[in-house]
């Protein structure tokens, strides 16, 4: 029995089930090897439609060498991720052209169950986990047509997805209670260090305008309370001090366990889950308060022990209005004044000339400000080449520019009147997804603005981009531009449409990113204490694991053994049976016998007095007769009723 | 086998009583059970040809008893006569003693003759001057009543009603039955040619058989069903008694021995349900509903599972 010859419907779920399998891992496939596997299955699919006999065993020793030979070339190897799962591609397609037997199609349902997991070595979203469940159905399917008699396809995958679900329990008992390890559920080292946009720890000019042209995200923020308004949103990365008339760059501060201010004001709790970007900081709101196991900066940066290599999520609590640096070290304001010896002389004379017209150091920040206003600089994200000295030639000749170009024209102005000043870069604003009521913060959301440290009032944000295209605060990067030529199209703000579908597949992706990739070891941990079982070591965790996985299938197993009853199993077939023809419009009277029932529905419906009269006949003879009933005369009731179709 | 059996009978009476299918068939469920019939019906609709076709067919000794007001329970059952030659009492047997007794009228005798033949009926013997004498085996009662007529009469009381298994009445014919009837031969002539369907032994295996009509547990939970729900329902002020559910059981068994079954339905319950149930219920409160209107709530009020 086990080693019967494939059936026409067999053959054609293998094929399916092979197709289903490898058609998400052509993505990652080189082409050739993809063009090679459509071949081979076409080749089988032609055989099954009874075009040309199966290869022989030469030939198929000969397509094995060629395809690892085909491997070996492209990947320089056979072992490792990307040649493994190329490998067993090539390979599972070649199986099916000596697969005429049930064995051998087993061995094909299993080699697609291992490449339905394959897929999550690439991507781990939920398109692949949708796409792993299809691939699961179906080989389940294909699976039960080589145990059991044929059947037509719709019935097929339903029991196939039945299947599916009722280890559904189990498999959330394992999710949720499989002892976790530090780190992502998929993560392969490679994944975090592939990434090239995001902030950097330098600026020149152009560099910002190159991250936002990325609509990618960088990470989100879901306030517990209303959030703060956009122009107070200012997310903190690096802080430049240090310039050399064209590169900003940090300067190297020790790391504090707790932050050197005071919070003050309104404070804002959020949940921020940071996309890995392979640096330490965590672009914190201005300014959070103390938390434990992270680091601060003296420029007041909030910092990650490690690099950030994996998504991560942490609760933090921010102040806006807290008062920072009133007691700033003579050293750091000394580095906040320096300028290159020589450079830029437009910009260090307007210093100079405002220092001249201010009646006091507090009051330069604000007239830099009006002048930048006033001499019409443009915001663009395309910004023109610049000449010789950066800031001279944007403030003085091509007056136009993206953010940071603003704040190094500011912060050298101030430092040129004398007044310590900074770059400081991070994101600005964030877009509120209307479904799940979290703020997402993309690439294009990248922001440089300026503090300037004044006595009495500390380090004081300054944002000149703000003053000369206020749009950029309130509208984001999209508003601020005059077209949206050149915005990523998935930040362009016109198209509604588009940005609720955006809106919602994000809301989605988080929910899935917290949930499923996210579930770490501290995650476990608060939805276990959150159950009330309070802290658990491997070995509690192991046993709770054990012993919710025996409920289950204690569960499961009672449920089955319920249904094997034959008496229900009567009752089903037949109550199965009413419904269908009371969805025809025929339903039994409560106090209707099965022959009274039958006859009428065979006078209403002719068409089907047949079959109907064979399923109250076999039904009265079952229920009515003396038993033992034939297990047979069931079988064929029940397969009666389940093919019987009142439509 | 028995099939065949009942075919034969069924067609042979249906030949001469028309267009009584069902009511023949009923009565023939009920003798099949062993079981006591009262047919309630105008004159002349062909009770007492029914009786004696039956009796013709099934071969047995047939014996009509007129009742009368002035009768009295030894008319009915035989007299002990002192015998001067041997100079002692000797029983002389009554008309009761016979397979098949017609009794005609029964309602117009007085209710202490009724309950003599009753009494017969339930214990099937006779017991006078301290000795007990067996009736025939089988022994069947078939009583007619006119239900019409009610001056000088005496009603059958609710306790005595349940001694029979069934009460069916039968009706006018329908028209193009009374045609055949009236155009046909003089029925006498045919009922005095009429020979047995069933050869001697025959009736013993068609009660054997209905006996071993098998009865499925789900069956059975339908029938208490139906008598619990009879009991227990505002409906009917007299429930069905325990020996009503045995009536049930042993008509319904017979009504599918006729149908050529070897189980019983529910459909053969709710077949035989009026006949055997309609003398057995009565409606609560003064509803005056008809007893064949009483069965059908009853039957439509009890769900049948599955």
């Amino acid at each position: 029995m086990p080693d019967t010859p494939l059936r026409p419907d067999q053959c054609d779920w293998l094929i399916a089930v092979a197709v289903l399998t490898l058609l998400p891992h052509a993505s990652h496939l080189p082409a050739g090897l993809s063009g090679i596997c459509v071949l081979l299955l076409i080749w089988r699919g032609a055989i099954a439609r009874g075009k040309g006999s199966m290869p022989g065993r030469w030939t198929l020793l000969a397509l094995a060498v060629v395809l690892i030979g085909f491997v070996a070339l492209e990947f320089r190897q056979v072992f490792g991720k990307e040649p493994g799962i190329a490998l067993l591609a090539g390979l599972m397609s070649l199986k099916l052209l000596e697969t005429n037997r049930v064995r051998d199609g087993r061995a094909v349902v299993l080699l697609s169950f291992f490449m339905q997991l394959g897929q999550f070595l690439y991507r781990q979203d939920m398109l692949i986990a949708a796409l792993a469940l299809s691939g699961s159905v179906a080989s389940i399917a294909a699976l039960s047509a080589l145990q059991g008699a044929a059947l037509d396809v719709g019935r097929r995958i339903r029991q196939a997805a039945l299947l599916v679900l009722q280890g559904v329990p189990l498999m959330l008992v394992l999710f949720v209670l499989f002892p976790r390890v530090q780190g992502p559920l998929w993560g392969l080292p490679a994944d975090a260090y592939n990434r090239s946009s995001g902030l950097s720890d330098t600026m020149a000019p152009g560099d910002m305008a190159r991250v936002s042209q990325s609509a990618e995200i960088a990470f989100r923020a879901s306030f517990e309370a209303p959030p703060p308004p956009s122009a107070e949103r200012y997310w903190r990365g690096p802080v430049l001090t240090r310039f050399d008339g064209h590169v900003w760059r940090q300067i190297r501060t020790p790391l504090r366990e707790m932050p050197a201010y005071q919070t003050q004001g309104t404070a804002y709790a959020y949940t921020l889950t940071l996309e890995p970007h392979n640096q330490r900081w965590l672009l914190a709101l201005d300014f959070p308060a103390a938390a434990a196991g992270l680091r601060y900066t003296n420029d007041f940066q909030l910092l990650a022990r490690e690099a950030v290599t994996a998504r991560q999520r942490m609760n933090l609590v921010s102040y806006p209005a807290t008062p920072v640096g009133l007691d700033e070290s003579p050293l750091q304001l000394r580095l906040a004044l320096a300028l290159p010896p020589s450079g830029n002389p437009r910009t260090r004379a307007l210093g100079e000339a405002l220092k001249a017209r201010a009646a006091n150091p507090a009051a330069i920040p604000e007239l830099a400000i009006a002048h930048f206003r006033q001499s019409g600089l443009a915001y663009t994200l395309e910004p023109p080449a610049l000449g010789q000295d950066d800031v001279d030639s944007f403030l003085f000749d091509i007056r136009q520019g993206f953010c940071e170009h603003f704040a190094a024209a500011f912060v050298v102005t101030l430092r040129a009147a004398g007044v310590p000043a900074r770059v400081v870069t991070g994101y600005q604003g964030g877009e509120l997804n209307p479904i799940d009521g979290s703020f997402v913060i993309r690439q294009s959301d990248a922001h440089a603005w300026a503090e300037a440290w004044l006595p009495g009032r500390g380090w004081v944000r300054f944002d000149p981009t703000a003053a000369s295209a206020p749009r950029r605060i309130d509208g984001g990067l999209a508003g601020a531009l005059p077209d949206s030529v050149g915005v990523p199209l998935l930040v362009r703000t016109d198209l509604a449409w588009l940005r609720a579908v955006r809106d919602r597949v994000d809301a989605l992706n988080n929910s899935w990113n917290q949930w499923v990739l996210g579930y770490n070891p501290a995650r476990q941990q608060e939805l276990l204490s959150s159950l009330g079982l309070g802290k658990n070591g491997l070995a509690e965790l192991t046993a709770l694991m054990a012993a919710a996985s025996a409920v289950v299938m204690g569960g499961l197993m009672a449920w089955a053994l319920r249904r094997r009853s034959t008496d229900d199993a009567i009752d089903r077939a037949w109550q199965l049976f009413c419904k269908r023809m009371a969805a025809a419009g025929l339903a039994r009277l409560s106090w209707e016998g099965p022959v009274d029932f039958g006859r009428r529905i065979s006078l209403a419906r002719p068409d089907l007095a047949l079959q109907v009269e064979a399923i109250v006949n076999d039904y009265t003879r079952l229920r009515y007769a003396p038993p033992p009933g034939d297990d047979a005369q069931l079988k064929r009731f029940q397969d009666s009723i389940k093919n019987f179709h009142a439509r | 086998m028995p099939i065949h059996l009942c075919n034969r009978l069924l067609d042979a009476a249906g030949e001469i009583i028309l267009g009584k299918d069902r009511a023949l068939r009923l009565a023939f469920a009920c003798l099949l059970a062993r079981g006591h019939l009262l047919l309630e019906d105008r004159p002349g609709v062909g009770k007492t040809t029914l009786a004696h076709v039956l009796a013709r067919l099934l071969g047995l000794e047939f014996q009509r008893i007129q009742f009368t007001s002035d009768m009295l329970p030894a008319d009915i059952l035989g007299v002990s006569i002192f015998n001067q030659h041997d100079t002692a009492f000797r029983f002389h047997p009554g008309p009761v003693f016979c397979q098949l007794v017609l009794a005609d009228e029964i309602n117009r005798a007085t209710p202490k003759t009724q309950s003599a033949l009753l009494e017969a009926m339930e214990e099937r013997q006779i017991s006078a001057e301290g000795r007990t004498w067996p009736l025939p085996t089988p022994f069947f009662v078939i009583a007619t009543q006119n239900p019409a007529d009610q001056i000088g009469t005496f009603p059958l009381p609710e306790s005595q009603l349940d001694r029979f298994l069934m009460r069916i009445a039968l009706g006018y014919p329908d028209r193009a039955a009374e045609r055949l009837l009236l155009a046909g031969e003089d029925r006498r002539e045919v009922l005095a040619s009429l020979r047995p369907a069933l050869a001697p032994g025959e009736l013993d295996t068609l009660f054997a058989a209905a006996r071993q009509v098998h009865v499925a547990p789900r069956l059975l939970d339908y029938i208490q069903d139906l008598l619990a729900h009879s009991r227990e329902s505002a409906g009917f002020s007299l429930g069905l008694s325990p020996r009503a559910g045995l009536a049930l059981i042993a008509a319904a068994r017979a009504w599918a021995l006729l149908a050529g079954r070897e189980h019983v339905l529910p459909e053969d319950v709710q077949a035989v349900l009026p006949a055997v149930a309609g003398h057995r219920l009565r409606a609560a409160g003064d509803a005056p509903a008809s007893p064949e209107a009483l069965v059908r709530s009853l039957i439509e009020a009890v769900p049948l599972r599955g």
